[in-house]
């Protein structure tokens, strides 16, 4: 899922500016199970401004509206009455719910109330990681399962480097070495030959090295008048 | 110009040094974090004629310095050989490359692989890191540039390549200890022409290291320099125990440098007594290198201590350096 963190209230407080009427559009998706942008926490960040703004003299007409996935158009259609109504939109879904409701609504003012972090999994209540930097070629089959990029701090695709220690990154002791993580897995199912190879250098063009990517599936493609 | 006579692979000083079948030694020039060239003058005056070749660090551990490939010009100028050191972190593909060109034009001739320290322990820690290449394919670079004559993208490099004798880095006490002859042995596999090892204080667990390493014949592969380092005061002994990743130093090390200076008041004369235990058990170390089979040479990292060096190389009968054609490398 994507991973998300709520911005500080008073940076969002900043970009909302003057703005009477605000719309706080929540997601139901990747930010409700990461307990960043959904339902619920559209609804206490509206609280929340409606409090402090009136305390401080200048309250503001907070609404707010989840949408089961911010990043679709078609979940988007059915806030359009909403949007209109409000001076600006205040986003709780990832960065891409953020752009999908200002593509839609050319004429709102959209500003994120996340910051998106990563793809990633919760490994406990309230602990979530990093798994997948979305380079374009996944390597896991050669890795054990375990992605270098995402989770070596150098990732080194022939390593460990030297700083690996005692199963930590020597970046900060709260990261696992990655290359300690894939030797051991590879160790105990007997591929270790998998890491006696050198690994060539990594194609980046299919990563955002070579510009923002697209994917067109043809197969996938409605005639051109069934689009409309 | 590059001296390819005998079959050598650069013509470098610290090339021939190991092919006659010396016991090598380099050592280390750190640039300063300022564009004053006389830093480098006064420290390549400080190791010239006492090593065969002295690194210039690239960035070291992540703070601005000096770029390796203009210091390290500055020291061939000044008559010492550099080892320009080259890291992953500040560069892609195309940035090494291009200061690789540039570095052998200068008449730069061995260079050093590695990934580099991370930027957030040094003066950027904001600034966004490249790894496009690691170490390992770096030194497949440079070799390619070398033997295949062909940039890394395969196009073939028309008019004078640039011949690098190739170094690469491996720290014997990283985890996982089992994989790390194998590592070295990949590194060796990539094209490497030597190895210079992380700084080295546990003596016995790299004689472990390095049976392993010949087991494997690795050590017939490339030539391995074990890193050495003179010791200033005990606290810097505690700090690289305690403080820094995939530092292995015994207390027995440790006991011996607070021991030096005990009980010895006046300030001067403690830190002489420090220093002074620190040279010894430097020596003492490149006697047990010397001992180790596998071992080519040493590299010594007196890290702001230049003068240490001449004092090492002297107390462990490690002078005159060889010459070659009437003229050594420096």
């Amino acid at each position: 899922m994507i991973v998300a963190e709520q911005k500080p209230l008073e940076e969002i407080k900043g970009l909302l500016g003057e703005a009477g009427r605000v719309l706080i559009v929540g997601c139901g998706t990747c930010v409700t199970v990461c307990f960043a942008g959904g339902e619920k926490e559209a609804g206490i960040l509206g609280s929340l401004l409606r409090m402090s703004t009136k305390m401080e003299g200048h309250a503001k007409d907070v609404g707010e509206v989840t949408v089961q996935r911010q990043c679709e158009w078609e979940y988007l259609d059915a806030i359009r009455d909403r949007v209109a109504e409000a001076d600006v939109v205040l986003s709780l879904g990832c960065g891409v719910g953020v752009q999908a409701l200002a593509e839609r609504y050319p004429n709102a003012v959209v500003v994120p109330g996340l910051n998106t972090k990563f793809m990633g999994l919760p490994l406990e209540q309230g602990v979530w990681a990093e798994r997948c930097a979305a380079c374009g070629q996944c390597l896991l089959g050669l890795t054990g399962g375990i992605c270098p990029i995402a989770r070596c701090s150098k990732q080194l695709l022939n390593g460990p480097c030297g700083g690996s220690s005692q199963g930590k990154c020597e970046v900060n002791p709260d990261i696992e070495c990655a290359w300690q993580l894939i030797y051991d897995k590879l160790k105990a199912q007997g591929r270790l030959h998998l890491l006696m190879e050198i690994t060539p250098p990594k194609d980046w063009r299919t990563s955002r090295d070579g510009g923002p990517r697209k994917i067109v599936r043809e197969d996938l493609r409605l005639p051109v008048a069934e689009k409309a | 110009m590059t001296d390819t006579s005998n079959g050598y692979k650069s013509g470098s000083n610290l090339e021939k040094v190991l092919r006659a079948g010396n016991f090598a030694v380099t050592a280390e020039l750190g640039p300063p974090k300022n564009a004053d060239g006389e830093v480098i003058r006064k420290k390549a005056a400080i190791l010239k004629g006492f090593v065969d070749a002295a690194n210039i660090t690239d960035n070291q551990t992540a703070i601005v310095r000096m770029s390796s490939v203009g210091a390290g010009t500055i020291a061939l100028q000044a008559g010492l050989e550099p080892v320009m050191q080259m890291t992953c972190r500040d560069r892609n593909r195309l940035g090494m490359q291009s200061d690789l060109l540039g570095a052998y034009a200068l008449g730069l001739r061995n260079v050093l692989c590695l990934s580099g320290d991370h930027q957030t322990f040094g003066n950027h820690p904001q600034s966004k890191n490249v790894h496009d290449m690691d170490s390992m394919q770096l030194v497949q670079m440079v070799v390619g540039l070398r033997d295949k004559n062909c940039f890394q993208c395969g196009e073939e490099i028309k008019g004078v390549n640039p011949r690098f004798f190739v170094g690469a880095a491996e720290n014997p006490f990283g985890d996982p200890f089992d994989f790390r002859p194998y590592r070295l042995g990949k590194k060796a596999k990539a094209g490497a022409d030597f190895i210079q090892t992380q700084l080295i204080y546990n003596v016995p667990k790299f004689r472990e290291f390095m049976k392993r390493v010949v087991d494997l014949g690795v050590h017939k592969q490339v030539s391995i320099l074990a890193g050495v380092g003179p010791l200033k005061t005990p606290g810097a002994a505690k700090y690289m125990r305690d403080q820094v990743p995939g530092m292995d130093v015994p207390d027995e090390i440790v006991e011996r440098m607070e021991a030096a200076g005990k009980g010895i008041e006046d300030k001067k004369a403690k830190a002489a007594a420090n220093k002074e235990a620190g040279i010894k058990i430097c020596v003492e170390m490149i006697q047990q290198m010397r001992e180790i089979e596998g071992v080519a040479g040493v590299h010594i990292m007196a890290i702001e201590w230049e003068e240490a060096v001449p004092i090492i190389m002297e107390k462990a009968g490690l002078l005159p350096r060889p010459t070659f054609n009437g003229s050594s490398g420096n």
